[in-house]
Formats: structure tokens, sequence, C-alpha cells
């Protein structure tokens, strides 16, 4: 019998790394991520795991010592947000390019300046092209339940790539909700034991970080994006396999009355319950419209978003980030790139939305619908790179 | 067993030849010194901060280690082995890992002294156990002789260089051996390489054997940098031996021990003289720069004494 909880999502997460029976924990504090280590650190204290606990004294440092760990063949994770996640940046890459399997809980937090510890995805859309499987949760559930399914990912040997599992700050990671938990012993049945083809323990001595010159390093850049696209496959096979466990059965992305849709919102994250609220009023009142939830952001899912909004006729996407292209957010940036090869393309226009905690309501969701439902009806796009909830615009 | 470096020096080599550091360089002798004073059945992991060292060593797909190696990033080696280690305490409590292991960071003076300072003192502070080693090569030597806070004062670097205006370097050298020492380890130590690497190796032995973080400088001259012949090498660590530029002293559990005081202390040119880097302090004139570095000398040593009393 599943164990039913009330937890926050720190809580949640820090509980799946309990029962994840990690090695090393090396971890910083960060507002909002800071519970997840402190919550950890009470089972070290009290002997529920056997991980050894590294309180770092940067989360620089804490990527390398993650790093090193699981070159020594141990699970090793870490959590932070925001300016926590920029000071890895450097150790990100290396991360993945030494191809080891860490794993990161990342509450989502928006980045200085001016510093704001609230919400937005501006930290880890700014990692998303730094080898990392991303993955992202709606609600604490979902974030237990990708945390969990997170080194299964990453320690498949045809992806050894590292995955940071994200949530919102503060609106997930410190709001209590029900939730279900595994037992410990099915947990452990599910995660097995990492058995790394190499390690620097392993009795038999191997070096690992070389300096590669041009005529290796293209090849190693090569595997690791092939890594990246091959890691498809073992993501929806885990995803499945926790399916049969749980009964919790997850996707690439999630689907909400989409099937019949001509205006969608794809969003991910916390943001996904509001506009799927919005939706069930609007189809209340008879109105074509759905949500497309998108979970897994790296590796994105081309060809399955392509199909999905195939039928629709005008999509928005949902960006919690800028990125001071001038040309919209990342998650429409990909969104619309998937759609291009489409014979029959949606019109789709970008929404910056929630930044630095700027609290996003069912209101905004449905000045979105509205937008999309004048595109339907004029067959005019008008301004692609479009803000919500924002003053002065 | 009393030191015999012919005994020493039959052991496998832990560093083996084929690596790419130049003739004369002081690193890789620092690194087989260390090595060479595990014990012949144990392993280690070591780490190397980028550096001339990492670059010269596993140039892909080529390893001079004979030891499980790791290089992640400059800035960050002493984190990184702090991690190996956590992790191969995890394994032993988990009944998991049956091997013995050493952990041994390496960096040179520019990834211990500078960008690698916050990560090496959270490491010595956690207490893990590992032996910390710096290769002092006094500069960036890897990116072309730049200043580091380990050049001393007035030796020309190229981001310090001698002008009409400038004498090279205007600061005085950090003394990062006793700012560790500061961090209440138990073991820190301040070596070179001396006529038969007695005290190299001696020191190597307890730091690796002392349970908890151990910190060893050494000096590691660079023929490039500080431009001498390459067959010097030992001519220029002895110079910094016995002109008391570079002190060989450990402190064990905070207490302060000489481990040589030279008969006739020599004057600082003598040290000076043979390095083409403070070639610009025997021009005329420049004599007020020959005696503002025999003070720092001299101050740094009396303290020094005071200290090992």
């Amino acid at each position: 019998m599943a164990i039913r909880e009330r937890l926050s999502g720190n809580e949640a997460v820090a509980v799946a790394f309990k029962q994840i029976d990690l090695d090393v924990m090396a971890a910083y504090p960060i507002t909002p991520s800071t519970e997840v280590p402190q919550y950890f650190s009470q089972f070290v204290a009290d002997g529920h795991v056997k991980t050894e606990f590294v309180a770092v004294e940067s989360e620089h440092s804490a990527m390398s010592a993650c790093i090193a760990a699981a070159a020594c063949g141990g699970r090793a994770a870490t959590a932070t947000s925001a300016c926590g996640l920029a000071l890895m940046w450097e150790l990100l890459y290396v991360a993945s390019g030494t191809r080891v399997p860490v794993t990161l809980a990342v509450i989502n937090r928006a980045l200085s300046a001016p510093i704001n510890i609230n919400n937005d995805h501006s930290d880890s859309m700014g990692a998303r092209d730094s080898g990392w499987i991303q993955i992202y949760s709606e609600n604490n559930q979902e974030a237990y339940d990708n945390q969990i399914m997170s080194v299964r990912i990453a320690e498949h040997k045809d992806v050894m790539l590292p995955v940071m599992i994200c949530q919102d700050g503060f609106i997930t990671s410190h709001a209590i909700e029900n939730i279900e938990l595994l037992e410990d012993e099915k947990v452990a049945a599910f995660t097995g034991s990492y058995q790394p083809e190499w390690s620097l323990l392993s009795g038999n001595p191997v070096s690992v970080g070389p300096l590669d010159i041009p005529q290796f390093y293209f090849e190693h850049a090569y595997q690791r994006a092939r890594a990246m696209i091959d890691s498809k496959k073992v993501i929806l096979d885990v995803f499945e396999e926790f399916g049969k466990l749980t009964g919790r059965e997850y996707g690439l992305f999630e689907e909400y009355k989409m099937e019949d849709a001509e205006r969608a919102i794809v969003v991910l994250n916390s943001s996904a319950g509001t506009a799927k609220h919005v939706c069930n009023e609007l189809r209340a009142k008879g109105e074509k419209v759905g949500v497309l939830k998108l979970r897994v952001f790296r590796p994105f899912p081309t060809e399955e978003i392509a199909k999905a909004l195939s039928h629709v006729k005008a999509v928005a996407v949902m960006d919690k980030a800028e990125c001071f292209s001038a040309l919209g957010g990342p998650v429409f940036a990909d969104v619309r790139t998937a759609c291009y090869d489409l014979e029959k393309r949606p019109q789709i226009i970008n929404y910056i939305y929630g930044l630095g905690g700027r609290d996003v309501k069912p209101d905004d969701f449905l000045t979105v619908y509205n937008a999309l439902d004048e595109i339907v009806k004029t067959g005019h796009t008008g301004e692609v790179y479009r803000h919500v909830g924002v003053r002065g615009v | 067993m009393a030191y015999n470096l012919k005994v020493e020096a039959a052991k496998p080599e832990r560093f083996v030849g084929g690596h790419r550091l130049c003739a004369g360089c002081g690193a890789g002798v620092a690194v087989r010194g260390v090595l060479r004073a595990l014990d012949e059945n144990d392993r280690s992991c070591c780490g190397v901060a980028t550096s001339c060292l990492e670059v010269s060593s596993f140039l892909y797909p080529f390893t001079a280690w004979q030891e499980s190696y790791i290089h992640s990033a400059f800035e960050n080696v002493a984190a990184t082995i702090s991690g190996a280690e956590a992790c191969y305490t995890a394994l032993k409590r988990k009944g998991k890992m049956d091997e013995s292991y050493k952990f041994i960071a390496f960096g040179g003076d520019g990834g211990t002294y500078d960008i690698g300072f916050q990560s090496l003192s959270g490491a010595m502070e956690r207490g893990h156990d590992m032996v910390y080693v710096c290769y002092d090569n006094e500069a960036y030597m890897n990116t072309g002789i730049q200043r580091s806070s380990s050049t001393p004062k007035f030796a020309e670097v190229s981001t310090a260089p001698v002008g009409s205006v400038l004498p090279g370097k205007m600061q005085a050298k950090k003394d990062l051996t006793e700012v560790i020492v500061a961090h209440n380890i138990p073991y820190v130590a301040q070596s070179t390489f001396t006529k038969n690497f007695k005290d190299l190796h001696e020191k190597s032995y307890k730091a690796l054997y002392t349970p908890g973080p151990a910190f060893m400088n050494i000096l590691a001259p660079c023929p490039r940098g500080w431009r001498y012949p390459p067959e010097d090498l030992m001519i220029i660590t002895n110079l910094a031996i016995e002109t008391c530029v570079w002190p060989l002293y450990e402190v064990i559990e905070g207490e302060w021990k000489l481990s040589y005081e030279p008969k006739n202390k020599l004057p600082i040119e003598d040290y000076l003289r043979p390095q083409g880097r403070f070639s610009h302090m025997f021009k005329k004139g420049a004599e007020w720069m020959l005696e503002d570095a025999q003070k720092i000398v001299d101050k740094k040593w009396e303290n020094l004494l005071k200290k090992c009393k």
C-alpha cells in the first residue's frame, strides 16, 4: 500500500533522496532550495541514511564534489536554485562531458539582478544547453516521482548524462500538498544499485577528464549529443515501468483536453495547474481549448510535440523566463522549431509571464486564450513575442 | 626503516615518463616525490587542477597516471577530491568497498593560492582525509607566465612586466602555507627538492598517513618562467633553501618544526642572480630592490624561527 502523506515539494524531494539512499549529497544553502539539504541532514543526523553529507562552501564545490563522487561509482545529488545554479554553470558542462550520472533538484527561482528570491525559470532555462536532461514538475507528487526516476535515467548505459528535476520555488517547494509516497523497499527495488561501467575506485586505475585536442573533442561532443537523443527511449521506458509500479503514468508531456482542441497553451511546471483550470472553465462554455504541459524539455520531444499540435489552429507558448534575444522565450523557440516541418502549421505566439514571482492568475490565461481566439477568427498572428501580467505593456 | 633514495627510486613509478612537461620543470618531480611515499600496496585517487601538470599528463588518449586520476576544472580540485573521499567513506560504510585508497589533490599556485583558494579552504575546514599538494612555481605558467598572488616581489611576469616606470610585481608573495596552518589541520608542511629527496619523502609520508586533511606546499621551479637552464632545477631549489627564501618546515597538530637551518644563510642575491625573471634587479640603480627583497626574507625567517622555538 502506498503511503499517504502531506509534504512540501522540498520535503518530498528530500524523502526521495533518502529512499534512493544516496552515497553522497553535497549541498549549499540558497532560498528556496535550502530545505532540501536541511531535511536531508536531519535524516543523516537521525541515522536514517548511510549517505555522506558534505556541507560544502559553495554550489561550485557542491557540483564538483558530486561529479567526483559519481566518478567514484557513487550516487551523488545536490539541490539548488537561481544564482546557485548559475555558480555551478562551468561544472554543469563538466558533469555532462565527463558522462557522470549526477542528479540535481532545481527549485526554480529568478536570477539576479535585481536580486529576487521568487519563482521563475531563468535559472534552469539558462542551463538548457549544458547537456543535462531536464524534467519539469507541476506539483509535489511529480517532483517526488521525477526525482526517483531520475537515477534510473541518468545511470542507464545508453544515457550516462546528469539529470535535473525542476519544480517551482515556493509555489510547490513550500506548499504542502497531499502526496502518495512509495514504500522504501519499493523505491529500493525500482532504483536498484548503481553499477558503473568504470569507477575511480574499482581497483583498476582509470584516468578521467582529459585534455582533448581538436582530433578528439568533436567526437566526444557528438557522443554526448547522441546520448541526449537516445535518452528519450530510456526516459519513456523508465516512465512506463514507474507507471506499472505506481499507477501514475507519465509521458514526455501531458496532453490535457487536446484531442479536438483548436487553441492550445504550452506551459510547464506549476502554472500548468492554473492553465488547466481556465481550460476547464472555457470547455464548460463549449470552447475547444487545451493545454500541453511539457515535462521533458531536454531532450526536446520534437516530433511528438509537432504531432500533438498538428491539428491545433493557434498555440500560445508560455515562458517563465526571458532570454533577452529579442526573439522570444526558450520554450517558444523550440516549440516553434518543432512545428516548422508540419505541412499545416498552427499559428504560434509566445507569452513571457510570471517573472520574479509575479502572481500568475487565471485571468492571465484567459487573456491568452482570448488572444488565440482573435488569431483564429482573423487569421492574423500579429505580434509574436508578447508579455502578460507586466505593467506598461 | 631509514630513508634510502636508491630503495625508494627502485619502486614502480606511479607517474610515468611520456608526459609532456618541460625538461627542468618541478611539477613532475613533485608528483613523483609525493606518490613514491605511498606504501607499495596502497592505491590512490589523484585529482589535478587545470594546469601545466594537467594538460601535460593526460592528453587523450594517453595518460601518465598509473593511479586513478580525475581532472574536472581549474578552481575545484580540493572540492573534487573531497567528493571522491566522501564517496569512498560512504561506500566503506555500506560495505561496498574493500580496497584502501588515499586521496590526493594537486594544484599549481594559481589553482591553489588564487582561483582554487575557496575550494581548498572549504575542504581543509571540513576535515576530509586527504592531502592537498601545491606545486608552487610562482606564476600562471600554463597560460604564459602571468602574475599570481604567489609571485614574489620584483619578479618579472607577463602581467607585471618590467617597464620604465614599474619594476615587475609590486606586491610581496602571499604566505599560503601559514594561511593553511591557521585552519588548524593535523599536518602542514613546506618542502622542495633537496639533495636526496629525504625532506619531500618524509613529509609526503606524514601527510598521506596522518588521518584528516594535510597540506603540502612544494616549491617547484619553472625553467620557462624563471628563466634558468633546465639542468639547474636542483641548484635553484637548493639556493631557495640556503637563502631562506623557501624555508623547510612542518606544523604538526599546531606545533611548528623547522626542518633545516642553513649553517651560513646566503644572501638573497645568490638565489636571484641565476634567474632571468630577476635580472633587472642587478642593473645599476636597482640596489634598493635587492635590499627590499632581503628585508622581506629576513623578517619572515626571523618570525619563522620564533614560531619554531
